[in-house]
């Protein structure tokens, strides 16, 4: 199990990875969302994908999955989310102030 | 132990200067100089006081603690060296301020300027030659270095002068870093910065493996310093300075703490063949190119800038010559050289001082320098021409003046170094006595240059901006006493053999005392019928030829491409013009502003620093224990997940790119239930439907995605880093995996299961962790969130006036 899901967290960066390295500001900006998508993942795997029951004591089960990871990840994707939010809205003002979501147009001038 | 007065001599002008401009401010009808000249006099006055007890050999140390824990202390050590050196900076020091009340005129110059740093200069010299401590010396060897290049550019509106300042700063700084770095290395072997102990231990530093750099880092400070070829370069640019300015500092003074450097650590390196090679080497040829370079030169200060240079290599290479002596019992005839060497030390800086005040006086009576404009003068300058023509011929070594007897000592130890057997002398050691004929017969040309090409021959009125007269009293006394005493040093030189030459003989030797009472110094005006007295005899014959001669042969600069400007300097504009383009275009290279370029540095060390880290520490691992228990419904999930994913850098369309996105974003919420996570997907699906919701919003004012046009190898390098980095992460998991097993690492969840109801009184573990056991992830993280809206809210709504948009087209 944690070997196929360490698989696709490997293809989830790689295409992060890819779209982080292209031009456009909107797939750089959904790049940066599947790599937190591929980070959450990661934390949930290395806490062992152990079958248990979902952690909540109420179920008196004899095992529970991890509970650290999970709040750890819980902690993760709310803050992936303000950063996606801010670069989101900032892509747009870019846009807006430049006229242009090209990266090499908004380099600047050489010689600064 | 406190303050001492001699801590007093070496802080007072830096306190002093702090109230130069309050003079100048307060009391403009007085010219400040007037007030400045106390000072030196005082200090020069005080410092005679020491001349008995160093005298009788004995020497004045003063301890003050500064930095202790790092054996950093303000010692003063004064013996014969530090004394006659600190003798000549307060005593030309009074001198020159006296000569620069006349020079500068106090309603057009900023005085308080020129005397701050003239005073922050005499306080760093006095400071260099008295510490005992290298560290200390070293920060005033700096200081020195710093008020220097502010002398230089005095004027600082004239672009000749800040080049100079420019030039002589890098020079010395960078030969000073040398020299702490050397330091640093004795430090190192000997364990300590007090000079008297490192010289107790020269054994040590003699055995140590790190004695050559040790010894070449120090010298290098020196030689810049003291302006020995190829180093030499700064001094004729430094005469950009106001001529007070470049008689005490680049005649007199500064130039001559390399020679300290080199004399006061002379019992730590002079036991060494290498020692005695550079240091006479060097000299020898600094010698050499100076005086035939000052030859060609049209300006008086420049002619006596490379005069100097000439000197300082003509005292270098004696006191090479003199650690000879350390391989040979300290007989008489190997210490001759350093005899000679402190005794023209004293004489240069009587007749170079008083040259360059003369040229001074001609160029503020004249309004040139230019011997080519100048000539005839002697009968408009009586005074100024009598001046120059002692010191020129002391400088040429003529009888009866103080250069003379340096002169004579100089050629007769050079001549008795061919009777060195060691250090390969019997076969190089002819070179000596060639070098130093050949040297003096271009020093007595030059020397004739300066008087006769300026005071007599044809008078140039025309050529002349004001019509010369003679020059004010005061402006005469300094150059005065300077002259009278190279005559009197001329006729009467045992006046200072026993009271400082000998003491500083003995500084420079320390170890030559056993057995032997003291260096008996004594200097006779004539001592036979010596090669010597032949060798001067032919310089001054050979002398006056060429200089009737000048013209026919003066040529061979021009064959020789030496008549514009000295060829190191090509090296050293060559690389000062070069840096900063080198510099500008190695910059260019990897920043090239754009961020794929950044980001494809940052993965790609990542992925090299990471494949090494596992290749070298074997850490590459994989475990396929529970392989088989993967259900079908997962393969499918995640098949899908990957497909979806994959598909996004493909599209071209914005909203399938965004509903891919969020597909992706929905299964790993199917994903997180799967693992028993409900309150990640609670969570995953309401920010992944904000987040799609967020997207839509924007899409909108977003443009089209278009094709990306860039070079087919960025696109392929791109896919090769993104495979690496996906590979890695996948790599990194399944290996941390391993690990985890095999060490059987337990984990805390235990705790967290076993506790959060009893000591929480929760029962949704990951709940309770996030606002309880946790609870201060939470709290910033409900900042982020806060942060994050406010940013939100500022770029939307903030319209600053004017710089809404930066539409340059």
């Amino acid at each position: 199990m944690e070997i196929l899901i360490a698989l696709l967290i490997g293809v989830l960066f790689s295409v992060a990875t890819y779209l982080l390295l292209t031009k456009s500001l909107l797939r750089i900006v959904l790049g940066t969302v599947l790599l937190s998508h591929g980070a959450h993942l990661l934390i949930l795997t290395m806490g062992g994908l152990s079958q248990g029951a979902a952690p909540l004591l109420g179920q008196e089960a004899g095992s529970y999955t991890d509970p650290l990871p999970q709040a750890l990840i819980l902690t993760a994707i709310v803050i992936s989310f303000g950063m996606t939010a801010l670069l989101l809205v900032l892509t747009y003002r870019t846009y807006k102030a430049h006229q242009t979501d090209d990266l090499d147009q908004l380099r600047g001038r050489l010689d600064e | 132990m406190l303050l001492s007065l001699l801590h007093i001599a070496i802080i007072a002008p830096f306190l002093f200067a702090l109230v130069i401009p309050f003079f100048y401010k307060k009391i403009p009808s007085i010219h400040t100089g007037w007030f400045v000249l106390i000072l030196p006099t005082v200090i020069f006055i005080y410092l005679l006081t020491f001349i008995p007890t160093i005298s009788r050999g004995e020497t004045v140390t003063q301890l003050l603690p500064w930095v202790p824990s790092l054996g950093i202390n303000f010692d003063i050590h004064l013996d014969g060296l530090a004394l006659l050196f600190s003798l000549l900076i307060s005593g030309i020091g009074v001198l020159v301020i006296l000569y620069s009340i006349y020079y500068l005129d106090k309603n057009k110059e900023s005085l308080h300027n020129f005397y701050f740093y003239l005073m922050m200069f005499m306080g760093a010299m006095l400071g260099v030659v008295l510490s005992g401590n290298l560290m200390v010396l070293y920060v005033f060897w700096e200081l020195t270095s710093l008020s220097s290049a502010l002398l230089i550019g005095y004027w600082y509106d004239r672009e000749k002068s800040r080049y100079g300042s420019l030039k002589s700063m890098l020079v010395t700084v960078s030969g000073g870093f040398s020299m702490l770095a050397g330091f640093s290395l004795l430090y190192v072997i000997t364990g300590t910065f007090t000079i008297t102990e490192i010289i107790a231990q020269v054994d040590t530093v003699a055995a140590s493996g790190l004695f050559i750099p040790t010894m070449i880092l120090v010298l290098l400070g020196a030689f810049t310093k003291s302006a020995q070829f190829p180093f030499h370069i700064w001094l004729p640019d430094a005469m950009e300075a106001p001529t007070p300015v470049s008689a005490y500092l680049h005649s007199a003074t500064m130039v001559k703490a390399g020679i300290y450097l080199v004399a006061r650590l002379s019992p730590v390196f002079s036991g060494s063949s290498e020692w005695f090679w550079i240091v006479s080497g060097f000299g020898l040829f600094t010698l050499l190119w100076g005086s035939f370079n000052a030859v060609r030169q049209t300006d008086l200060k420049s002619i006596l800038a490379y005069s100097t240079i000439s000197q300082l290599g003509m005292i270098m290479s004696m006191l090479g010559l003199g650690s000879a002596a350390a391989f040979y019992g300290y007989e008489a005839g190997y210490t001759a050289a350093t005899v000679a060497a402190v005794f023209h030390l004293i004489n240069h800086s009587t007749f170079k001082g008083s040259l360059f005040m003369v040229a001074g006086i001609v160029d503020h009576e004249t309004g040139t320098r230019d011997i080519r404009k100048l000539g005839g003068l002697m009968t408009f300058m009586p005074i100024t021409f009598t001046i120059s023509i002692i010191g020129a011929f002391s400088m040429a070594g003529i009888y009866p003046f103080n250069g003379f007897l340096s002169k004579e000592m100089f050629l007769e130890s050079m001549v008795e170094a061919t009777h060195i057997t060691s250090l390969n002398m019997a076969s190089l050691g002819f070179i000596f006595p060639l070098v130093a004929w050949i040297a003096s017969v271009f020093t007595f040309i030059y020397s004739m240059i300066l008087v006769f090409k300026t005071f007599t021959g044809n008078y140039q009125p025309e050529k002349l901006d004001k019509k010369p007269h003679e020059a004010p009293i005061g402006m005469l006394i300094p150059p005065i006493i300077l002259v009278g005493l190279v005559v009197i040093f001329g006729f009467f030189p045992n006046i200072l053999a026993h009271s400082i030459i000998e003491p500083a003989v003995q500084s420079i030797y320390p170890y030559g005392l056993t057995g032997v009472e003291h260096f008996d110094v004594h200097i006779s005006p004539w001592h036979g019928f010596t090669p010597a007295l032949f060798m001067t005899v032919s310089i001054v014959a050979v002398g006056v030829l060429m200089y009737l001669t000048l013209t026919k042969w003066q040529k061979i600069y021009t064959f020789l491409r030496l008549h514009q400007k000295d060829p190191v300097n090509y090296i050293y504009d060559g690389i000062v013009k070069r840096v900063v383009p080198v510099a500008k275009r190695v910059t260019k290279v990897p920043e090239t502003g754009l961020l794929r370029d950044y980001l494809a540095y940052m993965y790609i060390f990542l992925i090299v620093a990471v494949v090494f880290t596992l290749y070298h520490f074997g850490g590459f691992a994989i475990e396929t224990a529970n392989v088989a228990e993967i259900p079908i419904y997962v393969w499918v999930i995640v098949a899908v997940i990957a497909a979806a994913a994959l598909l996004i850098p493909f599209l071209k369309n914005r909203v399938t790119a965004i509903i891919a996105t969020s597909f992706v974003g929905f299964l790993v919420a199917l994903l997180f239930v799967m693992f028993r996570a409900p309150d990640l997907a609670l969570t995953q699906l309401l920010v992944e439907t904000v987040t799609t919701a967020l997207f839509l919003l924007c899409f909108y004012h977003l443009p089209e995605l278009r094709n990306e046009k860039s070079k087919p190898t960025f696109k392929w390098t791109n896919v090769i880093i993104s495979i690496g980095v996906g590979v890695l992460v996948t790599t990194m998991a399944l290996s941390s995996l391993a690990l985890k097993s095999k060490k059987g690492f337990e984990s805390i969840a235990n705790y967290f299961l076993e506790n959060a109801h009893d000591f929480a009184g929760g029962d949704n573990v990951v709940n309770v962790i996030l606002v309880d056991f946790r609870g201060m992830d939470t709290m910033f993280e409900i900042l982020v969130l806060g942060i994050a809206a406010l940013g939100i809210v500022a770029l939307i709504k903030l319209k600053l006036n004017g710089k809404e948009d930066i539409n340059e087209k």
